[in-house]
């Protein structure tokens, strides 16, 4: 699972949808590994407004990563290449490939494995 | 500026819609003149050549774009309507090397007949060479006939003579040779229910999949259709409530990967995840640009969604103190689930993930029989932008495209179904299609 993916899921229980604890998902014993891929910074401007910085910035620590900047990059900053580069590398660059996934709110932990995610739920949590 | 479209003759109730989405996606916009279900060529304006080649360079269904210079019933017509159109322009033309090619659509004729065509057409007074590979200016001459299809379809008689022709100048080819090279046939990782080449990259040109664009399926299964959108440049996200479909057999590999890297695709690759649409983990955001898929039907394959069957208690069984869920090779319990609620539960998911504009192409089955077909799905947020259908022998499946309103435009939702099915207990009782399936299998089998 990527930095980026990360960003986008949360508990997959209903009740947990509603609660701020939910978001971001906490990684644990995470093995990751990092991956070349082709710069694409048009996709870096188009998604980073979609993109939750505060959880972002969570992540980033959890993961062992230098300090993310305060506040997310906007307008001039995104003309920045290394900026751009930097991101990148974070989020789509970046994945655990084992390890967990714990919701802050109800305390269930989603297995990842190869780099798979399973957000499947037992039948008492639907 | 007239230019003369040349579609390939099939799949031809997507032909316009794609054509559409790609002007769309080229930022221009284009007017149909004249088109017909039956013929090959179709008349369209677009504001000049570079908007004509952006249009074609996207689309599947189109073979090629060219610029109309005459058209006409009768060859007196057509020489007429090009002194009309292009005398001013043949100068130009005086010393390029050009060659003329004579291209029929249900219809031939000698290569005499030919010759005389061609030759009718000396009085724009081209002195170039002639050259049969490689020349600069390509010239065509269409003739269109009636074919079969349209004497059954229509009841209509067949002529000698062609109903329709054009000359026209070559601009630009398509994009169509992409449907070789995502041949299922020379593809990786494929299963029984993978949706073909062709038929997957006019999903994603429905749904406007282009560079800097996140795309998602929520049935992701081998992935034909993330290919597809990563092909033509979004990067893209796929779940399934089995993850052994895009994982594959074998281990240590991920198979729908494969298929990414066949194409060199790696970097457009995003995530697979294992999960159900309607427990899903996706945040409840606007993230996404695009949503292609093509929900389970209960045909080929089961409908399940998480819960227990038949009103079973939800309990967390404890085995030797550990909770079942958290052991080993633990399978969560599913039950069956009505086509219906879950193409709701689509139409819900894009409302809430797709940003404004993005957009969401279903599939979903229906009837060949005009009196038990189902009602498109609808959603108040959501603009039906195009239906397409592809027909089978017993059965025929759409492809609906919608447009994620922007917040404060709503759309007419009068014709929307009222159903909800999720309250039934077997497959047949939930899923309506299914019951028409085997009540024409019983029939067929009679």
């Amino acid at each position: 699972m990527k930095v980026i993916t990360a960003n986008f899921v949360t508990c997959a229980v209903k009740e947990c949808k509603t609660s701020p604890a939910s978001f971001p998902l906490h990684f644990q014993d995470a093995e990751l590994e990092q991956q070349e891929l082709d710069f694409q910074p048009e996709f870096i401007r188009n998604i980073l407004p979609r993109i939750d910085w505060e959880a972002l910035r969570t992540i980033s620590n959890e993961l062992g990563f230098p300090s993310l900047p305060d506040s997310k990059p906007e307008g001039d900053a995104l003309e920045n290449e290394q900026t751009l580069r930097d991101l990148h590398r974070l989020l789509l660059e970046t994945q655990v490939t084992e390890g967990k996934l714990t919701c802050g709110n109800c305390g269930h932990s989603y297995m990842i494995k190869e780099g798979i995610a399973n957000f499947l739920l037992p039948s008492h949590l639907v | 500026m007239d230019y003369l479209v040349r579609f390939a003759q099939l799949h031809e109730t997507f032909r316009r819609p794609e054509l559409q989405a790609c002007a769309t996606l080229a930022g221009v916009d284009i007017e149909i003149i004249t088109y017909n279900q039956f013929s090959p060529y179709c008349v369209v304006r677009l504001p000049d050549e570079a908007a004509a080649r952006a249009v074609a360079k996207r689309s599947i269904l189109v073979k090629d774009i060219f610029e109309l210079w005459g058209e006409g019933t009768n060859y007196e017509e057509v020489h007429a309507d090009v002194r009309r159109r292009t005398q001013h322009r043949w100068n130009d033309f005086i010393a390029v090397p050009f060659k003329f090619t004579i291209d029929y659509f249900a219809g031939t004729r000698s290569p005499a007949q030919k010759g005389e065509i061609i030759r009718s057409f000396s009085y724009m007074g081209f002195k170039g060479p002639i050259r049969l590979t490689n020349p600069d200016e390509e010239f065509f001459v269409m003739e269109e006939y009636i074919d079969d299809v349209e004497v059954s379809t229509l009841g209509v008689s067949r002529i000698s003579d062609p109903r329709k022709i054009y000359l026209s100048r070559k601009i630009a080819d398509s994009c169509r040779e992409s449907v070789l090279k995502y041949d299922l046939k020379k593809r990786r990782y494929i299963s029984t229910t993978s949706m073909d080449a062709e038929l997957s990259l006019i999903t994603a040109n429905m749904a406007l999949a282009a560079p800097g664009k996140l795309f998602f399926d929520p049935f992701v299964g081998t992935g034909s259709f993330i290919v597809a959108a990563s092909h033509f440049g979004a990067l893209t996200l796929g779940a399934d409530i089995d993850g052994r479909s895009f994982r594959g057999k074998e281990t240590g590999k991920l198979g729908i990967y494969e298929n990414f890297d066949q194409y060199g695709l790696k970097s457009k690759f995003v995530d697979t995840f294992t999960s159900d649409l309607t427990n899903t983990p996706l945040r409840r955001t606007a993230v996404l640009d695009g949503i292609v898929c093509d929900p389970p039907y209960g045909v080929r394959e089961g409908l399940r969604v998480l819960g227990n069957r038949r009103g079973k208690p939800a309990v967390n069984v404890i085995i030797d103190g550990v909770p079942a869920y958290l052991r080993p090779g633990f399978v969560p319990p599913k039950k069956p689930y009505g086509f219906e609620a879950l193409q709701n539960d689509v139409l819900n998911f894009a409302v809430r993930s797709l940003v404004p504009n993005g957009r969401l192409s279903m599939w979903m089955p229906t009837t060949n029989d005009e009196k038990t077909e189902f009602p498109v799905p609808m959603h108040q947020n959501l603009e039906i932008v195009s239906i397409s259908v592809q027909h089978f022998n017993t059965w025929a499946r759409r492809l609906i495209t919608y447009r994620r309103l922007p917040e404060g435009e709503l759309s007419d939702t009068t014709l929307a179904r009222k159903k909800i099915d999720d309250q039934g207990t077997t497959a047949d009782d939930l899923n309506a299609f299914r019951r028409v399936v085997r009540i024409i299998r019983d029939w067929m089998a009679q």
